[in-house]
């Protein structure tokens, strides 16, 4: 686990155990990223990958994200699924409901850019970065739950490298791979 | 965070809070984790007491017919999937299907039976999400659990079968895209052995609980006449007693060689209309089972038309098919005009006939009642709103 012990590089240990010394704004931090709270703006297919990613076969609540359909208890946005002109201002309003610090994932291709929706079509917003800052994006038709579980984590990472006090930002050490650091050509094409 | 691009988005249409009788407006949803989807109801209450429901679709509404004017024959699958994402399958081979009658093309029998199995799965897995949230909607979460593990299995079938958890793609105009990878069949059957002994125990232990008895039985209740008279059908009618699949009564594909019984409910509450999906779940196994069995007779790798176009135009005139889908009788109507894109599509659903029976089935019944007999009648809003 990484991700703890980027903790634990912040923290002072005092001989003899039982006392850690840290700054507030570190451990603060570390524990906002690990109780990410999701809003679930399921409309469509993809709102079923939300559905199965909290039930036994992925169970997100090891992550600490837990799906609450109140706005007001929240602290991440999943827009799964298609928006559409006549559902944005519903997605707009809960956005504004929900308490600050917050983050927003766009899950699935509809969330990106509209998807398959994108041409032909009079009813569709054209992604939901339209009117919402997204954090992280997620590619799929629908995206499976593992594809869910790597934005959870990218957004954690994310979360405490902002630090809650201003001018503290920090650089965290990603553990999860990123499309640069695959070889050229290894793109899982069989050869 | 990136800061948002400057759009206009319209502001939503205000709604007056007490009317002139002195009742309350109360909007749930489109965002409502009770609503199934993106459903608004907007509701008339006397106290607790629902005067009148209102439900507002098109939340949802993607424009898949006008869409599918616009793509060729075999383009407007993958948007079919989209329709019920619940059960995409049913789409799929309900648009197959016009289109076979509007082409006049004979699919294989191998994949007629590959057809059926996979949609009985289908059937499986969409009950599995009618069943579950019929409990989690009376506070039975446990229950969900259950039924999505069972789902879950029915999924890994179909990743291995195509490749896609949700949207298939997998029936195509003239057969199927794939044949049955090496050992799905014995996976397969796997799978319909510990089914019925699963759905004998979420009959037990939902349908047997005493709090689910009370929050369900008697709610909602819809005699078979109101259910011809607004056009119900699958499991909505069924439970009220109206004996119809059009498996049965207006037999297609196969499905005239298989034996298997059509459950009814008598009361036609949300009690019996959840009730009947379990039974419906157990017979699907049995069609699965025999369909498994006739599957050896037939050579592996047919499973496409023959001399099948790459690019289909069919005649001009129109065709128009339907079967039962996990919530009822799914038509496809097809104009075509000559041209490799059809001209006119239009999709009769189950789900949106229906989700119109609301404003019968709540009146009078109290706001918390609403959720479950929403929840009863399982609409799936990407088929309600197309």
């Amino acid at each position: 686990m990484a991700g703890i012990d980027d903790v634990a590089k912040a923290l002072e240990r005092v001989p003899g155990g039982g006392i850690i010394l840290t700054s507030i704004d570190a451990i603060a931090d570390w524990s906002r990223g690990y109780s990410l709270w999701m809003m679930p703006m399921g409309t469509a297919c993809c709102a079923m990958e939300l559905i199965a990613a909290s039930f036994s076969k992925f169970d997100f609540d090891r992550h600490g994200s837990i799906p609450r359909p109140d706005p007001r208890h929240t602290d991440v946005m999943v827009v799964a699924g298609t928006i559409t002109h006549k559902m944005a201002p519903s997605v707009k309003r809960l956005w504004e409901q929900m308490p600050d610090p917050k983050w927003c994932i766009a899950m699935g291709n509809c969330a990106i850019s509209g998807g398959i929706f994108y041409y032909d079509t009079y009813s569709v917003v054209r992604g939901v970065d339209e009117f919402l800052p997204v954090d992280v994006y997620i590619a799929g038709c629908p995206p499976r739950p593992e594809a869910l579980q790597d934005a959870i984590l990218r957004l954690r990472e994310k979360v405490r490298a902002e630090s809650v006090s201003p001018g503290r930002a920090r650089t965290i050490e990603s553990i999860l791979p990123l499309p640069s650091d695959a070889p050229r050509g290894s793109g899982g094409d069989a050869e | 965070m990136t800061e948002p691009r400057d759009t206009a988005v319209a502001p939503e249409t205000p709604v007056p809070v007490v009317d002139d009788n002195g009742h309350l407006i109360v909007n749930i949803g489109p965002s409502h984790p009770s609503t199934h989807g993106v459903c608004r109801v907007l509701v008339e209450l006397d106290g607790e007491i629902v005067v009148k429901a209102e439900p507002i679709i098109g939340h949802l509404h993607r424009g898949i017919e006008k869409m599918a004017e616009n793509r060729t024959y075999l383009q407007v699958v993958p948007l079919t999937d989209r329709l019920d994402y619940v059960g995409s399958m049913y789409a799929n081979w309900a648009y197959c299907r016009a289109v076979e009658r509007l082409a006049g093309i004979r699919v294989p029998e191998r994949a007629e039976y590959i057809r059926v199995i996979v949609c009985e799965l289908q059937r499986i897995a969409s009950h599995m999400m009618a069943i579950g949230p019929a409990g989690a909607d009376t506070g039975a979460t446990s229950a969900f659990m259950y039924t999505f593990w069972q789902r879950e299995m029915v999924v890994d079938l179909f990743e291995a079968l195509c490749g896609a958890r949700l949207t298939y793609n997998y029936v195509r105009p003239g057969g199927v895209a794939s044949d049955l990878p090496d050992g799905w069949i014995e996976r397969c059957r796997a799978f319909i052995a510990q089914h019925p002994a699963a759905m004998l125990e979420i009959d037990r232990f939902l349908f047997g609980n005493v709090i689910f008895r009370a929050r369900t039985k008697g709610i909602g209740v819809l005699d078979a006449a109101d259910a011809v008279a607004w056009g119900a059908t699958g499991p909505v009618a069924r439970g009220s007693g109206m004996s119809w699949d059009l498996r049965r009564d207006d037999p297609y594909s196969v499905y005239p060689r298989f034996d298997f019984d059509v459950p009814v409910g008598s009361r036609g509450d949300a009690y019996d209309r959840a009730r009947v999906r379990v039974y419906e779940a157990v017979e699907s196994c049995r069609i699965i089972g025999q369909a498994l069995d006739g599957l050896a007779e037939f050579k592996p790798g047919d499973i496409m038309a023959e001399a099948m176009p790459r690019l289909l135009a069919p005649p001009p005139g129109d065709a128009y098919d339907h079967i039962e889908s996990a919530r009822g009788s799914l038509g496809v109507y097809l104009v075509s005009d000559g041209s490799v894109r059809p001209y006119r599509m239009k999709v009769r659903s189950p789900a949106f006939c229906n989700l119109a029976l609301l404003p019968l089935l709540a009146e009078g019944h109290t706001l918390s009642d609403l959720v479950v007999i929403l929840g009863s009648l399982d609409p799936v809003f990407g088929e309600v709103d197309r």
